[in-house]
């Protein structure tokens, strides 16, 4: 596929080695996820040429960056990508306007298709322009870096946990940027992270890595869906559902959200009726009922088909994933409740789902 | 007061300290850049011959200086076969062997410097499409500054405090090899203390503004 990318590297350091090959989709956002020393980084740092894979081969957009076979390696310079690091790594002798110039000022005029002012107002960094990196709070310095790379045109944004050196707060205020440029701009991101909650947010696609080994790889819904994965989000066990707002209900301050399958209540948070959003629905939260209950608080009921049962992490809870019409959802339920319901793969049940939550 | 020849000497050794810390700074740059990048082998053995002369008696250094550049030396025979002639007793056979003189004072500086940038500063202006060469100018030279500052600094003072290999190559020729340090100690042979004095007397003062200088402007470094 030439609009696509596709990864192989192998290397093997004393104690580690990173084995992935890997096809990726050219548009959107991969989420590369997984535990700490499982070669996230490497992996992107391989991607970026700031590492070398012997043997590799990398192609971006039909682009051949890296093919040992037939001795072309590019250098990191000639590459048109942009690069998030996970600190600020921001040039400390340079105002934040300098730092933005420096790579768009190396880029052809002829090749440019971001604009300053569209960084800048993406971003919400006009006001920080005449001042120096060593001024500005960790968030603030991450939105110049990542403008910073936007500058540059790639055709490829990777991204190094880039929030991860950031307090929550700051993590809120950046990650709807993160959505803008998602939604505005054509550049695809492969973006490194272990923290659940930005991947369901940002991610289009998934890739979990294990001790430099590519797990599971496949669109973000149902990567999520799989109960087969011994890596899984943690705690955080869940899927997530595209979905569109058909209706809000002003009185109760609740929106109707519909996706392939069924529609779910969410607090209203504002987004008009056609606005499409992506909820989250986390294992945890779901339950499994044989009738459908009255008397109940739960808003969300749903007809639902079981498709699996796997044992979780713990040994009283099962994961159950089921069929909402064509969307999948994961209930998290103990291993006695699934043996007094005699639940079984095809049986026709119906769920409760205690909480949505609306991501982005 | 200072007699023409005290100022004839003074004009001198500021001449010599001068273009030995501008050479120093050209040639300096390089070396301490490859020392703090390589992964070579060679960096001990090149790192070691670079700081020699912090510890080598410059009579030393000045004894073999003299025979490389003497008329049987490689140095010398080359001199004279680029039709130059022959480095010992002349102002820029002393300008030559400063440079090695003085060298480990810019080096050392300026790879300490380079070596406190890291990596990360060159990945990310990689990422940014700076070629290395470009990345030097734009990343390496702004954030070394003040590694750049203490080097030339300590470059210039101590060319300027120079004695043993000063005798040993240039000998004692007013106006071309006779610096501050060596009308001092002419001076001194001579019993002419109060002469002595002003000489010496300026090279206390100007030592001290130099060194506060270097502290002042650069605290953090200096302390780490």
């Amino acid at each position: 596929m030439s609009d696509g990318i596709r990864a192989r590297f192998g290397i093997a350091y004393e104690g580690f080695g990173l084995d992935v090959d890997l096809t990726l989709p050219g548009r959107g956002v991969t989420a590369l996820f997984g535990p700490s020393g499982s070669g996230k980084t490497t992996c992107l740092r391989a991607i970026a040429g700031l590492e070398h894979a012997p043997g590799g081969y990398l192609a971006v957009k039909g682009e051949v960056w890296q093919d040992d076979a037939n001795g072309v390696f590019l250098p990191t310079h000639r590459r048109a990508l942009g690069y998030v690091f996970q600190e600020a790594s921001l040039f400390p002798h340079l105002d934040v306007r300098r730092n933005l110039d420096y790579g768009m000022k190396r880029v052809a005029a002829a090749q440019r298709r971001v604009a300053f002012e569209q960084a800048v107002a993406l971003l919400g960094i006009e006001p920080l322009l005449e001042r120096r990196p060593a001024g500005l709070s960790g968030g603030e310095r991450q939105r110049v870096a990542i403008a910073r790379a936007l500058l540059t045109s790639p055709r490829l944004l990777l991204m190094d946990e880039p929030l991860a050196a950031l307090d929550h707060e700051r993590k809120r205020e950046i990650l709807p940027d993160l959505e803008r440029l998602h939604d505005e701009l054509e550049i695809p991101v492969i973006y490194v992270s272990h923290a659940s909650e930005e991947v369901a947010r940002l991610a289009d696609h998934l890739v979990v890595l294990d001790a430099g080994k590519v797990l599971a790889a496949g669109p973000l819904a149902a990567t999520l869906a799989r109960l087969d994965l011994p890596i899984r989000l943690g705690e955080d066990v869940g899927i997530v559902l595209d979905a569109a707002i058909v209706e809000r209900d002003a009185a109760w301050h609740l929106a109707r959200a519909e996706f392939a399958g069924g529609s779910l209540w969410v607090r209203d948070s504002g987004h008009g009726v056609g606005q499409r959003v992506r909820l989250r629905v986390l294992a945890r939260d779901v339950s499994v009922t044989l009738r459908p209950q009255e008397g109940t608080s739960i808003l969300n009921t749903l007809p639902a088909r079981i498709v699996d049962i796997a044992a979780d992490g713990d040994p009283a809870l099962a994961l159950v994933r089921l069929d909402v019409g064509a969307s999948p959802l994961i209930a998290r339920l103990t291993h006695r409740s699934a043996a007094a319901l005699t639940l079984a793969p095809g049986m026709e049940v119906w769920v409760q789902i205690k909480a949505v939550a609306l991501i982005g | 007061m200072l007699t023409a020849a005290d100022l004839a000497a003074i004009w001198l050794t500021l001449k010599l300290a001068t273009i030995t810390t501008l050479l120093l700074l050209l040639i300096g740059t390089p070396i301490a850049w490859w020392l703090a990048r390589t992964g070579s082998k060679l960096k001990g053995s090149v790192g070691a011959v670079v700081a020699l002369p912090i510890v080598l008696p410059p009579t030393v250094l000045g004894f073999y200086l003299l025979l490389l550049m003497g008329p049987h030396g490689v140095v010398g025979q080359f001199t004279q076969w680029a039709g130059i002639g022959l480095l010992p007793f002349t102002f820029w056979g002393l300008v030559v062997s400063s440079v090695f003189y003085s060298m480990p004072f810019v080096v050392q500086p300026l790879q300490n410097a380079f070596e406190a940038i890291g990596e990360r500063p060159f990945e990310v202006a990689a990422s940014l499409r700076a070629s290395p060469i470009d990345a030097f100018f734009s990343v390496a030279i702004p954030l070394a500054k003040p590694g750049f500052v203490t080097a030339a600094i300590l470059g210039f003072s101590h060319t300027v405090g120079e004695f043993g290999v000063v005798l040993m190559i240039g000998g004692n020729i007013p106006g071309a090899t006779r610096v501050v340090s060596v009308q001092i100690y002419d001076h001194v042979e001579a019993l002419e203390y109060a002469q002595a004095h002003w000489l010496a007397g300026g090279m206390v003062a100007f030592s001290f503004l130099v060194l506060l200088t270097l502290y002042t402007l650069n605290p953090g470094r200096r302390a780490r």
